[in-house]
């Protein structure tokens, strides 16, 4: 039996050597592409299980890799519930796309590179999750950066493709560079990278105040980058490009939700100001990303924006110290937005359009989509007893009294409004295109993922009743951790903890459901008046303005782009002009002055005797000057 | 001042009349005939500095053969008589260092020596100057031969009038 | 006596010659340029240094005749090939070749 010392760094070692193996297959090797991807997502996931069923205690190992002069890297893990359960739904959910994409890209000729792409991201992932120093973390979170580019850029017949993928990896480097200089300054301070060093350097004081806040800002430009949080939300809606598959696993359940991680992994890093930064991001971002949603006609853009929202959602929550709601709706988020996702792959594939204009009436001809769809929609909006009603109202029960509440309950009305939306020009109404007259539903491995997505959407929520989950999700003290990171002796004096309550059932209750009815009940009497019409007509001139996300595409353009690219432009001179003229110029005139010279070469008599007549005088001069007049 | 400083000026002065007209005249045959006075002054020059030998070789040679054959040389090419305007090129190299060797000289000389004194050499007629020559300067003076036949045939042969045609 | 007038003299009969060598165009009134500089050096010779500037100063004027015949030699073939006597037209070195001519401007006569 393996002991679970061994299984946490297996966890992320099994994906990645399927990706290595993956990508010197050959493009027609499909099918053991196929075999290797969705082989070690499985693998992956029966780790993860062993894992969890093995799991006594919280524990870590490190093994030292490199020693910067006095500042070690050890690659090591640190596992506890929050881990488990998290690695658990990355598991499940790269599983879920392995299996979709193989039916999904079948007549894709570049599967091959595809899917061990996608092995190595799940690998980054799974490395992020159980990582227990800070570089091996950064490492994790750069390679799904990679990978994030390399497949939203998958389709190269697409226009939108490499300028999206650009546009994504460039956005979350702007914040990767706060991230990292975030990380440098904790490892110098506290000595070591290990998270548990730092940690306790933090508990003990080691760290002042003013490093650990400004360290904590630094993290924050990373985790709202990743995590798509206001202002660099931008790339998540242009991301779409990509294969849906790929929307699926990273643009909705794992990588954006690695910031969201990372957060409650270091919380005592981020406490206060970084925190209030946060949340005032959340508050914008909720709204934000809600009222976008409502205007789109792209199926996926509506549901890219919705990401957004709901990441919100996480970060407004830990904002208020909330982390055991934070993670609870991080994992339902995982399973509904990744079944939505694949749910809409299956819609487009079907009708052959990304846009609601074409579709309508689906239901007949998809049923399981449908149904799944549905259970994914209510989920989303928070519709009891879904798995997504719970974790919101874990979340909306844990603001109370702050601003976020306000902005949290405004997001369910335009949430429930957005979604019904969706549902009610997908799958009812008369149908607005041929394809959408005659549709076919998905070929089995891209509908069975999504059915049984729906399984985890729908009864997940009532995790939150066993006793112990909440307790589980929030980060173990030191004296709870074995192994390397075991705080205190064996035998110590047991530490109590205040239980955590996920569930609160009572009157504050009936307020999201207010807001959850308003919303739905509105979008339903627009749809009805009008059943082949978009609702969102009502919203007016306001449309072009949600559409385009308050043009703050446009914003981003002029503050940040084009400077940048006018500096390129005049350093791209400069090196022209300066250092490359320096060069040339000294090359120019050397040969000038040697024309010179060879001109006096050249010149006639008379020249040549003025210049040995001047030539003695000068001579005379001088020695009459210097030697005096001897 | 005595009569020989005031002959010294005199001289002095006609030969450097004359040589300014020999540069500076339009006039190449009336150059030569200028020379012809400048070398006739510094022959008197020499006289009053007590080099007779030296005064009438001057004549001789100088005046006597080295003016004829410039004059002779004017006459094959084709000088033009009378004024030609395009005799001189641009002037201030010229004069820059003309002037400049010219005063430079005298300034250093005229430094040095100021108003001094000195006292006559010997009076340089032919038995003295002869004596020197063939006891102390003899090897030159056989040299200067060689040098003379050398010029001899040197002369003929650039002048010959198949160099012209061999192309 | 005093030797500065002498010095004196043939220093400016030494500048009035150099000008004259820069000056003229004429390769005739170049060399009588030339015997004014030879002029002013033997009467420095003179007037500096007793009998032995006295035969220096007669070798100088046999040595300078010499050079006049030599140098009217050759100026007078160079009014032979040239039909010219001006110095402008001395070059002193082979004239630069002809510059390459571009195959297309070739292949258009």
């Amino acid at each position: 039996m393996i002991s679970v010392d061994v299984l946490g760094p297996l966890l992320p070692a099994v994906p990645f050597a399927c990706a290595l193996v993956g990508l010197l297959l050959p493009l027609r090797a499909r099918r053991p592409a196929a075999v290797l991807a969705v082989g070690g997502a499985a693998v992956a996931l029966l780790i993860g299980i062993a894992l969890a069923l093995r799991f006594r205690q919280p524990f870590g190992t490190s093994v030292e890799l490199v020693d910067f002069g006095g500042l070690p890297v050890t690659f090591g893990v640190r596992v506890d519930w929050a881990a488990v359960y998290v690695a658990l739904a990355v598991g499940v959910v790269a599983l879920a796309v392995q299996a979709y994409s193989v039916s999904y890209l079948a007549d894709d000729d570049r599967y091959v590179p595809y899917a061990a792409q996608v092995s190595l991201f799940t690998a980054a992932m799974l490395l992020v999750v159980v990582s227990g120093d800070l570089i091996v973390l950064l490492v994790g979170w750069e390679v799904m950066g990679i990978c994030s580019y390399l497949l939203i850029g998958h389709d190269r017949t697409l226009p939108e493709a490499p300028g999206a993928a650009v546009k994504a990896f460039l956005v979350t480097r702007v914040g990767d560079v706060g991230f990292l200089l975030g990380i440098a300054l904790l490892g110098i301070e506290a000595g070591s990278f290990r998270i548990a060093d730092v940690l306790g350097a933090i508990a003990t004081g080691d760290l002042s105040g003013v490093v650990v806040t400004t360290a904590g800002l630094l993290l924050l430009a990373g985790v709202a980058g990743k995590s798509a949080q206001f202002p660099l939300h931008t790339w998540l809606p242009d991301a779409m490009a990509g294969p849906t598959p790929i929307s699926a696993l990273i643009h909705a359940a794992t990588m954006v939700a690695a910031g969201i991680y990372v957060v409650t992994r270091l919380m005592p890093v981020f406490a206060g100001t970084p925190l209030t930064v946060l949340g005032v991001m959340a508050a914008i971002t909720m709204l934000l990303g809600a009222l976008a949603a409502t205007a789109q006609d792209d199926i996926k853009r509506v549901l890219a924006w919705s990401t957004v929202s709901q990441l919100a959602y996480m970060a407004g929550a830990l904002a208020v110290g909330a982390v055991a709601p934070a993670l609870f709706h991080l994992l339902t988020h995982a399973a509904f937005k990744a079944l939505l996702f694949l749910g809409a792959g299956s819609v487009i594939h079907a009708v052959g359009s990304n846009l609601m204009s074409r579709m309508g009436g689906l239901r007949r001809g998809m049923p399981v989509t449908f149904w799944s769809m549905t259970i994914g929609l209510g989920a989303l909006m928070g519709l009891p007893p879904l798995a997504g009603f719970w974790s919101k109202d874990a979340i909306l029960a844990s603001t109370e009294g702050h601003l976020l509440y306000a902005s949290g309950l405004a997001t369910v009305v335009v949430t429930a409004w957005y979604a019904t939306r969706l549902w009610l020009r997908t799958f009812f109404g008369a149908p607005r295109s041929d394809a959408a007259a005659h549709p076919h539903e998905a070929p089995p491995l891209m509908s069975v993922p999504v059915a049984l997505l729906a399984v985890p959407s729908a009864l997940l929520g009532f995790a939150a009743f066993l006793s112990g989950f909440g307790d589980r999700l929030v980060m173990p003290l030191p004296a709870e951790w074995v192994g390397e990171y075991s705080g205190t002796a064996a035998g110590g004096p047991a530490v109590v903890r205040e239980a955590v309550e996920l569930v609160h059932v009572g009157p504050a209750l009936a307020w999201p459901l207010l807001c959850l009815a308003a919303g739905s009940l509105g979008a339903w009497l627009v749809w009805r008046r009008d059943r082949a019409a978009d609702p969102a007509r009502v919203l007016g001139p306001v449309r072009p303005v949600f559409a385009n996300a308050f043009y703050l595409d446009a914003v981003q353009d002029a503050l940040v782009i084009r400077p940048a690219l006018g500096f390129a432009r005049a350093v791209r001179r400069a090196d022209e002009s300066i250092v490359d003229g320096a060069v040339e110029g000294t090359g120019r005139g050397t040969l000038s002055l040697g024309g010179v010279l060879a001109a006096a070469h050249r010149s006639g008599l008379p020249r040549a005797a003025t210049a040995v007549l001047a030539g003695a005088l000068l001579i005379g001069l001088a020695a009459a000057a210097l030697g005096g007049l001897a | 001042m005595t009569g020989v400083d005031a002959l010294l000026l005199g001289l002095g002065a006609v030969a450097v009349g004359a040589a300014l007209l020999v540069v500076t005249t339009r006039q190449v045959v009336r150059a030569g005939l200028w020379l012809v006075v400048t070398l006739g002054a510094v022959a008197g020059l020499y006289l009053v500095l007590a080099a007779e030998l030296l005064a009438w070789v001057q004549v001789l040679l100088y005046v006597g053969a080295v003016v004829v054959l410039l004059l002779f040389a004017v006459m094959l090419t084709r000088a033009p008589i009378g004024v030609s305007r395009d005799l001189d090129r641009p002037g201030w190299p010229a004069l820059l260092v003309g002037a400049g060797s010219g005063f430079g000289l005298a300034a250093l000389l005229a430094d040095v020596y100021r108003w001094s004194t000195v006292d006559f050499a010997p009076a340089g007629n032919a038995e003295r100057v002869g004596a020197d020559i063939f006891r102390t300067w003899v090897l030159p003076f056989e040299v200067l031969s060689v040098l003379l036949l050398a010029a001899l045939v040197g002369a003929i042969v650039v002048s010959r009038p198949e160099i012209g045609g061999r192309r | 006596m005093h030797p500065t007038i002498p010095f004196v003299t043939a220093a400016l009969l030494f500048g009035i010659g150099v000008y004259g060598v820069l000056r003229r165009r004429n390769a005739i009134l170049v060399l009588m340029a030339v015997e004014l500089m030879l002029n002013a050096v033997n009467l420095l010779l003179v007037a500096a240094g007793g009998l032995t500037g006295q035969v220096f100063a007669l070798f100088v004027i046999v040595i300078a005749a010499a050079e006049v015949g030599v140098g009217l030699a050759i100026v007078l073939q160079l009014y032979r090939l040239r039909d010219t006597i001006s110095v402008d037209t001395v070059p002193l070195s082979d004239p630069a070749p002809d510059p390459v001519v571009p195959v297309e401007a070739e292949a258009l006569r």
